[in-house]
């Protein structure tokens, strides 16, 4: 019954595609492989959607994200508002607008210049809000707050379901997904993988590091390895509440994200960070961090100063130097591509990304600039190690 | 930060025990309970109830009454004891926060001694959401904290030493149960019939149990037994309880239902520190892992009292006993000789404790249709999942109970899965066709009790001056 004993037993598995990780990003690119026709095999540590991409905060959003990231955040969004022909499951996404508070004037000068170098770029889906607008969005924020920043069409999704229901949708074309199996490394002869795995060997023509905050594990296998560093952002999510908020918020000047889901829960978070324990795949809380958070929310909605805490916890997450992922081909090794270390924000990116190594895989190079997510940007830390 | 050398979490006979042994070794010890006074379950309220209450002292009868001695003792200890203390979290590092009289501290641990206890096993009966239902022990607890009896048709059910107990001190109080309606199958008294002989050596335990039995049937309060099939009648509140008995289906009128299938381990603090924990067959239950001398597989943690495994009141004051001798050694208070020559006798005792469980647990085993209820039961309270929608997610793919978490929010509303942990497990490994220990349980995560958002706001404003 078990793995070990099947593969023992019969000859190598192989598939055209064998990826490393099953998050949001290696359940995307399994399923648009498996829908280009491709055999996939997804092997997965623990479970799917076990780390980051079951646990974040949802957030679907374009606001604030680095000017290199946007045209791929915008066709992101594309998919979500029609995730449902997709992944043939809703994935809990509801539009919502994504608003930035002002919350001091330095905070409405920092919003008005950003709102400016989107503009410069040529987008227009960051809009500045005044007082008056900031409330007709958000009826229930603090009298102190002072306008902010907008995009109108963003929105949130659940994100466990999401990742379950991409990991459905790859496994009924056909992508076969195995969890509780750890990638231990990668032999590579006659222009093939071989992945080995503590449930015996994969044989695949072509790799994809999915590995998230162990990407970099991943990357070091194949000598190319980078600077990532393994972070655990935190979150609180609280007992229900009357609605009194339909966008997702975030301030300015000070680390939050904040959202009321159907239920009436208001999930909070932002990025402050607890600790990834010393194996690696556990989190601890730092309290006294995680209580500014909250005290974030409730000045920025005193609402929020009779709410009850029902849980807190943290999800671990690959943050690269320069806050951006590492997206497109390996600079060692030929047939291998690399998609992880997304730095707290590749939820809503998972729809897309998926879709372009999927491009890449079959020898397309599709239309979205990926330079800046180029691996080897990171050149010098090879010679750093050797 | 406050420090201590110990903190110990809960006040009952357990944790009583440990903190009276620690400070007689001269460790500062922190006592922390949620109860307002020390007594834990089965002493609880006990200060108050001699001073203030005796006619319920003698209803409440002689074990209870025992308890003063150790409240008595706690008095007298230098033990820095904080009554009203919700503790939300534990952390590896022996950092615990706790939440008092509106108001959330940390404090530092050299040693922490889990004395937690018991929660009642969860009976998710057809209809046991319904207002009128409740717990043998949340009737109690009305009895021992306030003193009050409900003067209305109530209906006990259910099986285990507490149904009895409580029926008896319902009855010494005026107000005898309409019925009892037991599920102790016929064949678990054939099954038991060979664990007596050892019991016999725990003899007082029978003993009390054969004078309950006694007491009941000479008040003539009728007692279903053999029953199966359990529902609660009423459609938005309980109306009265139906069963199967004797080839029949029975029908009791009542407006108050308490329901009983024994207690388990609350693990919840073990679960939040992550200490390896076993399933118990026997008891039908996980519990954390423990060595000749409590200690848990998280070093510096210890768990005393039925926390670590049901054995009853006077095994928990050995235990802790026995654990506070431990902790005491390794804060250097007292060397391994006197350690080992004062436990020798508390292990005896603690064995005597146990002979009565295997009888016990053999014939109060609960029934399977309540460890594993039928589809259109609901088993998640907070989040109103039935056993039905369990199963169906494991057919999707839904391996354990926290991707039941995420497939159904089952286990995240704020009892955090206190209630609902156990059977979830039960169904997934029932659908599974697998081992409980193969499914495990639900991740738990602070706070172990909702908290609110401004008390843990206050940490920041602690911490950080500058604020
Ligand atoms: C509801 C109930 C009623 C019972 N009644 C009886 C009875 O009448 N007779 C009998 O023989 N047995 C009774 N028992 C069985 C009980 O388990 C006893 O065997 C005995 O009380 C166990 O002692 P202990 O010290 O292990 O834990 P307990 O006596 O249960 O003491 C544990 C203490 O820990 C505290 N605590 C738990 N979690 C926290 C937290 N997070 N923060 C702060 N404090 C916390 C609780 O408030 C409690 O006071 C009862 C059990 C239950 C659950
Ligand atoms: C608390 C939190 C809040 C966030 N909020 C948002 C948000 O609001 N919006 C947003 O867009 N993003 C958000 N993010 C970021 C987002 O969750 C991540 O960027 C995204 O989920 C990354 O997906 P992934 O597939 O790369 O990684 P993961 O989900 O971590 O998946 C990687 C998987 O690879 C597996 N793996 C690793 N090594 C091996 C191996 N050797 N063998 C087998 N399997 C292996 C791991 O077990 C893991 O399951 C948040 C992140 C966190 C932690």
């Amino acid at each position: 019954m078990s793995a070990t004993t099947r593969s023992a037993r019969s000859t190598l598995a192989t598939a055209d595609v064998l990826v490393i990780g099953g998050g949001i990003h290696g359940c995307s690119v399994a399923l648009h492989c498996a829908l280009k026709g491709l055999s996939v095999i997804v092997v997965e540590r623990h479970t799917v959607g076990r780390h980051a991409s079951g646990v974040n905060a949802g957030g679907v959003r374009r606001l604030g994200r680095a000017v290199a990231e946007i045209p791929l955040s915008m066709a992101a969004m594309e998919i979500w508002h029609r995730i449902t022909d997709l992944v043939d499951d809703d994935c809990g996404f509801r539009a919502a607008p994504q608003v930035k508070v002002a919350e001091t004037e330095a905070d409405l000068d920092t919003l008005a210049a950003r709102a400016e170098t989107v503009r410069a770029h040529g987008y227009d889906h960051e809009v500045p809000l005044d007082r008056q607008q900031l409330r007709s969005l958000l009826p229930a924020v603090a009298p102190h707050c002072i306008g902010g920043l907008a995009s109108l069409g963003d929105g949130f999704a659940d994100p466990y379901r999401t990742t379950a229901a991409f990991r459905r949708a790859a496994e009924r074309h056909g992508a076969r997904i195995v969890e509780r199996c750890s990638a231990l490394g990668i032999d590579r002869s006659a222009g093939r993988f071989r992945l080995n795995t503590d449930h015996g060997a994969f044989d695949g023509a072509l790799l994809v590091n999915c590995a998230g905050a162990w990407g970099g594990e991943v990357a070091a296998w194949l000598d190319e390895p980078v600077p990532i560093e393994p972070i655990a952002p935190m979150m609180l999510v609280t007992d229900r509440l009357p609605r009194f908020c339909d966008a997702v918020v975030g301030a300015a000047g000070r680390p939050l994200s904040f959202k009321q889901m159907d239920n009436g829960t208001v999930v909070v978070g932002g990025g402050r960070r607890g600790v990834v324990d010393d194996q690696g795949t556990g989190t601890r809380l730092r309290l006294p961090e995680l209580a500014k958070t909250a005290a974030t929310a409730a000045d920025i909605f005193p609402i929020m100063a009779g709410a009850t805490i029902v849980r807190c916890w943290a999800g671990i997450e690959g943050r690269m130097p320069d806050d951006l992922p590492v997206i497109g081909p390996s600079g060692t090794t030929p047939d291998a591509v690399h998609a992880f270390g997304f730095s707290a924000h590749g939820f809503q990116l998972g729809p897309i990304v998926g879709a372009i190594l999927a491009e890449q895989i079959v020898g397309d190079r599709g239309n979205l600039p990926l330079d800046a997510f180029d691996i080897r940007r990171f050149g010098s830390c090879k010679t750093d190690t050797a | 930060m406050d420090s201590a050398d110990v903190a110990i979490i809960g006040a009952g006979p357990a944790g009583l025990a440990a903190a009276e042994t620690l400070a007689a070794a001269g460790a500062s010890v922190v006592l922390l309970d949620e109860q307002q006074m020390p007594g834990g379950q089965i002493y609880r309220g006990i200060e108050a109830v001699q001073a203030l209450r005796r006619q319920t002292l003698s209803l409440l009868g002689s074990d209870y009454a025992a308890g003063a001695t150790l409240a008595k003792a706690l008095r007298n200890a230098p033990v820095d004891y904080q009554p009203g203390s919700m503790v939300w979290d534990v952390s590896r590092d022996l950092v615990i926060h706790y939440s008092r009289e509106g108001r959330s501290q940390g404090l530092h641990a050299r040693h922490l001694l889990i004395a937690s206890g018991a929660l009642e096993r969860p009976v998710p009966i057809p209809g046991w959401t319904l207002p009128g239902v409740m717990t043998v022990g949340a009737l109690q607890i009305l009895l021992k904290s306030d003193g009050l009896v409900p003067r209305v048709p109530l209906v006990l059910a259910g099986s285990g030493p507490l149904l009895l107990l409580l029926a008896v001190q319902l009855l010494k109080a005026g107000a005898p149960p309409a019925a009892i309606v037991e599920t102790v199958p016929r064949r678990a008294y054939r099954s038991a019939a060979r664990h007596v002989p050892r019991a016999l050596q725990g003899w007082r335990s029978l003993m009390k149990g054969r004078r309950w039995i006694r007491t009941l049937t000479h008040a003539g309060v009728p007692w279903y037994r053999g029953c199966t099939n359990l529902r609660v009648e009423g459609a938005d509140r309980a109306t009265g309880l139906a069963f199967h008995h004797a080839g029949r289906t029975e029908t009791i009128a009542a407006d108050v239902i308490g329901l009983h299938q024994g207690v388990v381990p609350n693990v919840q603090l073990t679960r939040l520190l992550d200490c390896e924990h076993v399933w118990d067959a026997s008891q039908r239950c996980f519990r954390p892992r423990l060595d000749d001398w409590l200690a848990t597989t998280v070093d510096g943690v210890s768990v005393a009292g039925d926390g670590g495994g049901i054995f009853g009141a006077v095994a928990a004051e050995w235990q802790g006993r026995l654990a506070g001798l431990n902790i005491a050694h390794r804060l250097d208070r007292l060397p391994s000789a006197e350690r080992d020559r004062q436990a020798a006798p508390m292990r005896a005792a603690l064995a005597r404790e146990r002979t009565v469980r295997p009888l016990l647990d053999t014939l109060y085993q609960p029934p399977p249709d309540v460890l594993r209820p039928a589809d259109e039961v609901v088993v998640c309270r907070c989040e109103e999942v039935s056993a039905g929608r369990i199963r169906e997610a494991v057919r999707l793919g839904c391996s354990g109970p926290n991707q039941a978490k995420s497939f159904l929010r089952c286990g995240m509303g704020p009892c955090q899965g206190r209630i609902c942990g156990l059977p979830v497990a039960e169904i997934i490994a029932e659908t599974r066709g697998v081992d409980l220990d193969d499914v495990g349980y639900y991740r738990i995560r602070p706070p172990l009790k909702p908290l609110p958002l401004m008390e843990l706001a206050g940490l920041a404003a602690d911490n950080d001056p500058a604020q």
